[in-house]
């Protein structure tokens, strides 16, 4: 994690302060914009949110514990949001867990040693009918079992492989 | 062919998650190379989940379902159907399952699945922004809150508390600047309709917010949604643009002077911001933190401003009343609970998808005759309503109606309308660990007796679930959940119990068989199973052994395997893989 605060470049926050900072109650947005530019909130990009907008680091620090969406460490390259709704559990999900926690050594909000597999364990991703579900960088899987978890995460990592070559 | 052939593909999030972008491709594709200029059309979610991915044809004004479209059938309804003209029996649903359609009352979810959500022009065609022109146009204020008065619409976000009375208590209220505000974050495990409806049908939430803000006398609405339905917010992007465009929002709306418009908020994923005054909070980029009412968001809310806060399918409602009279709405439902409402079928289903009803339906009628009861070879044991704030109601009381007062006497809530069906393999007492666990997580820390009484409720009944329960537990978890109530400020709080308690009411014997038996009859919880292989079963085959995560299994080809309880991580894999039933699950 430590190499990660060095590579923080601050002038891609710039646009996202020069359009949010003055407004009132947008400190929610400007935190999910940080995020969509560096993958997660890095404490150099808060200190200058807390610059820009006059709010007390500790108040920054407040929303952003509190919200499950944001995350103060970095995160792998497939990030496996598996759904813990209740379909998903009735169907399920503690299985699917178990068997992405077999297959890549991770628990629930740790990332692999290389890098390229992050597990989070969110709240319902509202695709109650193909349970047990998960989602990675944006595309639903539904209907999971061992097998097609296996599968799945095999075929990424080989994709990852291949664009690494590429 | 039929020159007014129309095919339509249900591009919703479901959809697209069991592969409805590459079906519409492949009939694309298809009807390219059969030299035809017709395309598969985009709509949003038809609410038949469970056939996903749906096409239907509409050929000669009547309708060909589709369910489960891959790419080779695709090719095969463009082949034989659109060119052959000969609609495929065997792909068509069968009659059984268009019941899941044919026994709606459609009147929130009237577009979805119908018309392409990206398409103002579609949503005028069905009467859209009629109902926006009659409100402005012809309709006083007074006018427009007593026909939703009329109609008896009560809040579809969980409370049910009646929509007119709001938007009077929000009309009345001196401030200078007013807020409509949509509450798009539909936080509830296992409900999904809000999704639907924002994606399917984004106009008729936009809508209904302008006639909101008409009758409040406001001019700025937010959307309040949450940032896990991107899908959502794109599509509600392009419905305000377009509005905008027509002059449906913005300055001066079919020439009165009044000018209204919408801008989204994402929320950052927050149960607890489902709560008004903290979805206030969050609104105004803060920790999402309930506060003491009153004053109520009617009086200060938004920036201290009064403002009134519905959910969606409350607002996909609006329009349709407006133009059809509140009596027409009325003419649905019970005394006490008028119109439809939408549920969300999911769990043990065997039809899975959103429906709506008339209220007043049992239970019975909506998840057997609809859904089409239990998958699978299970007995259905219990449907869990309200979600984290409501109950499991047993199969004794399936003949309950669905309606606000009838749902709360059982101790669950009609909530947003989230139905998950649990069968005999269900354990509730699990069930109950599993909602206090979401809570627990939830609760934003501000009343001790929410912040801290979740997390012991959690403890009690995980050690439960573990068999190690104690004498005295039962009667510990009524008494916090008694607590919890009483000492909590907002609704979190004050439901949170509801799942152990509704279950403690109803199955009172699977948690004494837990505590005192240390088995779990439903046979889901992993710490009380022991696997065995029967001797008499297992013909040596070697495959459990194989396929063991912890080489707990070990044996001679063509003798008995031997389980070792030691290693055994009662994973489940080896009684999965059993060809001959031999793996004994106690």
């Amino acid at each position: 994690m430590a190499q990660s605060t060095q590579q923080v470049d601050l002038a891609k926050l710039e646009p996202v302060l020069a359009e949010y900072a003055a407004k009132p109650g947008s400190l929610i947005t400007i935190l999910q914009h940080t995020q969509d530019i560096y993958g997660y909130l890095p404490r150099e990009a808060l200190k200058s949110i807390s610059g820009a907008t006059g709010i007390a680091p500790a108040q920054i620090m407040g929303v952003a514990t509190f919200y499950a969406q944001f995350r103060l460490q970095p995160v792998g390259r497939y990030l496996i949001m598996l759904c813990q709704g209740t379909a998903c559990h009735v169907n399920g999900a503690e299985s699917i867990s178990a068997i992405v926690t077999e297959e890549l050594g991770i628990k629930d909000g740790e990332t692999t040693a290389d890098g390229l597999f992050s597990l989070k364990h969110v709240a319902c991703l509202g695709c109650c009918s193909l349970a047990p579900a998960m989602m990675i960088n944006g595309e639903v899987y539904g209907n999971l079992t061992g097998n097609s978890v296996r599968q799945v995460l095999r075929e990424l990592a080989a994709a990852a492989k291949e664009e690494d070559k590429a | 062919m039929n020159a007014d052939i129309r095919i339509k593909v249900g591009l919703g999030s479901c959809g697209m998650a069991a592969g409805a972008r590459k079906t519409k491709d492949a009939l694309d594709a298809a009807l390219a190379a059969a030299g035809l200029d017709i395309r598969a059309e985009r709509t949003g979610c038809i609410g038949l989940c469970f056939a996903e991915p749906l096409v239907e044809v509409i050929d000669g004004g009547e309708s060909y379902f589709y369910g489960r479209v891959d790419e080779a059938k695709a090719a095969q309804i463009v082949k034989e159907h659109i060119v052959g003209g000969k609609p495929q029996q065997e792909l068509l649903l069968a009659e059984d399952e268009l019941n899941f359609l044919t026994r709606q009352t459609r009147i929130a979810l009237r577009n979805c699945g119908v018309i392409d959500p990206e398409s103002i022009e579609q949503y005028i065609a069905r009467g859209g922004y009629q109902a926006l022109k009659k409100a402005v146009c012809e309709l006083t204020p007074e006018e427009i809150i007593a026909e939703i008065k009329t109609s008896g619409l009560r809040g579809r976000g969980g409370a049910g508390f009646p929509t007119w009375f709001k938007w009077n208590a929000c009309r009345n209220a001196a401030g200078e600047e007013k807020y409509i505000i949509c509450n798009a974050d539909e936080g509830d495990p296992g409900a999904f309709m809000d999704r639907s409806v924002l994606e399917s049908d984004p106009h008729a939430v936009l809508e209904g917010m302008a006639i909101a803000a008409r009758a409040i006398g406001c001019h700025q609405g937010i959307i309040y949604v949450r940032a896990e339905y991107p899908l959502s917010i794109e599509r509600l992007e392009i419905a305000m643009a377009a509005a905008r465009e027509q002059g449906f929002l913005g300055q001066n709306i079919f020439g009165s002077g009044w000018d209204f418009d919408i801008y989204i908020k994402a929320g950052a994923g927050a149960f607890v911001c489902g709560e008004e005054t903290a979805l206030l909070a969050s609104l105004e980029g803060k920790r999402g933190m309930p506060r003491l009412k009153p004053p109520f968001p009617a009086q200060k809310g938004f920036r201290q401003q009064p403002s009134n806060i519905n959910n969606v399918e409350t607002l996909a409602n609006v329009a349709w009343i407006i133009r059809h009279g509140g009596a027409a709405f009325a003419a649905y439902g019970t005394e006490g609970s008028k119109g439809t409402k939408v549920f969300a079928l999911a769990g043990k289903i065997r039809r899975g998808g959103l429906v709506e009803v008339p209220m007043g339906l049992t239970l019975r009628e909506v998840i057997f005759d609809i859904g089409g009861g239990v998958k699978g070879e299970g007995a259905f044991k219990a449907v869990q309503m309200g979600g984290p704030s409501g109950g499991c109601i047993p199969a004794s009381l399936l003949d309950t109606p669905i309606d606000y007062e009838s749902i709360a006497a059982t101790g669950a809530i009609m909530g947003s309308g989230g139905m998950i069906i649990m069968d005999d393999a269900t354990c509730m007492v699990d069930m109950a660990r599993f909602f206090l666990d979401f809570t627990q997580k939830e609760s934003c820390g501000k009343c001790v007796a929410c912040r801290i009484g979740t997390k012991r409720m959690l403890e009690i009944l995980t050690r439960i679930t573990k068999g190690e329960g104690k004498p005295g537990d039962i009667e510990l978890l009524q008494q916090l959940g008694e607590d919890i109530k009483a000492g909590s400020l907002c609704g979190l709080g004050a439901s949170a119990p509801n799942p152990a308690l509704s279950t403690l009411r109803y199955f009172p014997e699977e948690y004494a068989a837990h505590i005192e038996g240390h088995t779990c009859p439903a046979k889901s919880c992993r710490d009380l199973l022991t696997y065995h292989i029967r001797p008499d079963k297992c013909r040596g085959c070697s495959l459990c052994a194989r396929k063991c995560p912890v080489g707990a299994i070990d044996g001679e080809l063509r003798e008995v395997f031997v389980i070792d309880e030691a290693k055994c991580i009662k994973c489940g894999n080896c009684a999965a893989v059993c060809r001959f039933g031999a793996v004994e699950v106690k």
